[in-house]
């Protein structure tokens, strides 16, 4: 099926730099009530695949270096 | 897809807040049986509490209400369309599930004495009890599964129960959100726990999962449940509720009122004597949005300093603590700016108004062997200890079922068709190369429930809206997944339209009005109760669709005077005119 590329603002944004999913980490996949966070296995870091986000904050609480950061998606912001 | 299969004796569907308490005690009572715990996502983190709770809403604490109290108070409430038996049921056990989470771990607010920490909220009686430290919910409640040795499997979305040659229960269908694989489960007992129909209008801000009931709540429970034959009961009494606009989330009296906070209009004045949620309350909050007094606020501005820091601990960090981050963004420090409110889209959710799977005083519903608890479950306002206490009603019934339905090594017989046409269901999604995405026909679907089913309700609106549901119905057959994820958000489609559909002919049904805002229908303004004092169930018929069951009203078990009847109509505030 076709696909559109669309830029989009995403709620959850990853700190790379702090990220550790490269050794092993899933914590913020494995807790997210949508399950709309990845790995993205070339870089190894987390990021935010779907647009589907209830602002909830697990993904951001349970991260152990403090890599993830919730905003409110800017359609409610 | 592959197919997995798993056989245990109890399977309870939802690991958010009645689930883990009915896995629990399934195994207490009988820590022979093999019970296993769905969840579609995490149950560390799932389910209406996954950032915990900061209250309890309807806590029955001897000293300070009894439960013949809280059961006139609910009827009432519900302009006497319940049966007082589930209320009184759970009112009767509401404070042994109190000390059961304080054994856990729970921490309650208590007083320098020790004793809990009452506030009043609601229009008559004393309910509500604090949980500033509340956060940790799930993590209590995971350490109690990993005891009692529940099985748990995460992410799996259940989509069917499954039935026996006899019509019960006897397991659930599904698939694996990550790996796409079917997943067939034989129990001999299935305890849905799936929590509210939280996604069925659309929120006004056009985001799909900006809704105020976590969003993995798309109804699945409801429809499942129809599916198998089961009963449902008051589902157009709609969940509507009274939320901070656009966040979506409660904004929360519950917690500012017992503080000095309230609902106020443009000028700063009450006009409702009573924050707690009711049909009847959602009526005035209503009629003051559309008067022209409007918007409606959350007033806290007058407050000490003291006083607003505890509210902000209390509220910033439980339940849903992303509020902090909205308020900052939009400026809104609740020192100096009242907080705008709204109301939410509709939705069925018990726990907070009455829409769900009919269930009696055990936690059984219509089905033989299918159990049901929490958001789901008709129990009139049951909110989180409701959904503990019929939880645990629920996991000790459906193993004393199990004991006395299938004795030494007896198993439920299951015919093979359903599973095979329930693969092809699932599995339809994957195979099409194009068609539409499930996010557009979600998109398209809740809109068409906010343009025809929310209230005020009119007949035409509803026929309208059955016809373009239907249609929607029509291109759900072209929904095209590229992978389990997107495949998850095609069944939640089916689950959402089943509600909406549900939605329109419950309301239908019952030409009168009643429990304020939640069943408004314009063609029929009054309430009726010569004709309508009446529960209303829907259910599956033989030739597959809906009908309809007027049942009269359960005997009450607790009788209720001519003025506590009408307490819940006496919430707008009457100004006393001021002596020149």
């Amino acid at each position: 099926m076709p696909l559109a590329a669309n830029m989009t603002s995403v709620p959850v944004v990853i700190d790379e730099e702090k990220c550790i999913a490269h050794k092993g980490c899933t914590v913020c996949v494995d807790v997210c009530p949508l399950d709309v966070l990845a790995i993205d296995m070339l870089k190894g870091k987390a990021f935010m695949k779907y647009d589907e986000c209830w602002y909830c904050m697990p993904c951001e609480t349970d991260c152990p270096t403090d890599a993830v950061t919730v905003s409110i998606p800017y359609l409610l912001r | 897809m592959n197919t997995i299969e798993h056989e245990v004796d109890v399977l309870v569907v939802g690991g958010g807040t009645a689930g883990p308490m009915a896995a629990v005690k399934a195994k207490e009572r009988n820590p022979q049986l093999k019970v296993m715990l769905l969840e579609k996502a995490n149950v560390k983190r799932s389910g209406a509490i996954s950032m915990g709770m900061d209250g309890l809403n309807n806590a029955v604490v001897p000293g300070h209400a009894t439960p013949e109290q809280y059961v006139k108070e609910i009827t009432t409430a519900n302009d006497g369309v319940v049966n007082q038996a589930t209320v009184y049921a759970y009112a009767k056990n509401s404070y042994r599930t109190i000390e059961e989470l304080d054994r856990w771990g729970v921490k309650f607010e208590k007083d320098e004495t020790g004793d809990y920490a009452m506030r009043k909220v609601h229009h008559i009686g004393t309910y509500v009890l604090p949980m500033p430290e509340g956060h940790h919910m799930k993590k209590v409640l995971y350490r109690q599964l990993k005891q009692k040795r529940v099985e748990v499997t995460n992410r799996v979305i259940a989509t069917r129960v499954l039935l026996d040659e006899n019509g019960a229960a006897a397991g659930v269908m599904g698939f694996d959100c990550r790996s796409g694989d079917f997943v067939v489960i034989r129990a001999k007992a299935v305890i849905l726990c799936c929590g509210a129909a939280g996604r069925l209008g659309l929120p006004t801000s056009g985001y799909l999962f900006g809704t105020y009931e976590n969003p993995t709540n798309a109804g699945d429970g409801y429809a499942m449940a129809y599916h198998a034959g089961a009963e449902l009961a008051n589902l157009e009494c709609y969940q509507i509720n009274p939320l901070i606009k656009d966040y979506n989330g409660p904004s929360c009296a519950y917690v500012t009122g017992p503080f000095g906070g309230y609902t106020a209009n443009n000028k700063g004045e009450r006009f409702i004597e009573c924050d707690y949620w009711s049909g009847q309350m959602m009526m005035e909050f209503y009629n003051e949005l559309q008067s022209g007094n409007g918007p409606v606020f959350l007033k806290m501005n007058h407050l000490a300093e003291e006083t607003i820091a505890t509210i902000e601990h209390i509220l910033h960090t439980n339940e849903r603590p992303s509020r902090g981050r909205f308020h900052e963004g939009r400026g809104t420090d609740y020192r100096e700016k009242m907080v705008e409110m709204h109301i939410s889209e509709i939705g069925f959710c018990s726990g907070h108004s009455a829409s769900g799977v009919w269930i009696n005083e055990r936690g059984e519903t219509s089905v033989k062997g299918l159990y049901s608890a929490g958001d789901m479950a008709a129990v009139p306002h049951n909110y989180m200890l409701g959904a503990f206490t019929y939880g645990w009603f629920c996991g000790e019934n459906a193993a004393d079922y199990i004991a006395e339905t299938y004795p030494d090594s007896a198993k439920p017989v299951i015919d093979q068709a359903q599973i095979d046409a329930e693969f092809a269901r699932v599995g339809a999604p994957l195979l099409r190369t194009d068609g539409l995405p499930p996010s557009q026909v979600e998109y398209k679907l809740r809109r068409l429930v906010n343009d025809y089913l929310q209230p005020p309700k009119v007949t035409r609106k509803m026929e309208i809206g059955l016809d373009r549901i239907a249609q929607v119905r029509a291109d759900m057959e072209q929904m095209c997944a590229s992978n389990p994820h997107e495949l998850m958000r095609c069944m939640e489609v089916y689950h959402i339209a089943d509600c909406a559909e549900m939605a329109a002919r419950a309301s239908l049904f019952r030409k009168e009005s009643r429990w304020g805002l939640y069943h408004y229908r314009v063609d029929y303004p009054q309430r009726n109760d010569a004709e309508w004092f009446v529960h209303c169930h829907l259910r599956k018929s033989a030739e597959g669709e809906m009908e309809h069951i007027k049942r009269p009203i359960e005997p009450y078990v607790v009788e209720l005077d001519d003025h506590e009847k009408t307490a819940y109509d006496r919430l707008r505030v009457v100004r006393q005119p001021v002596a020149a």
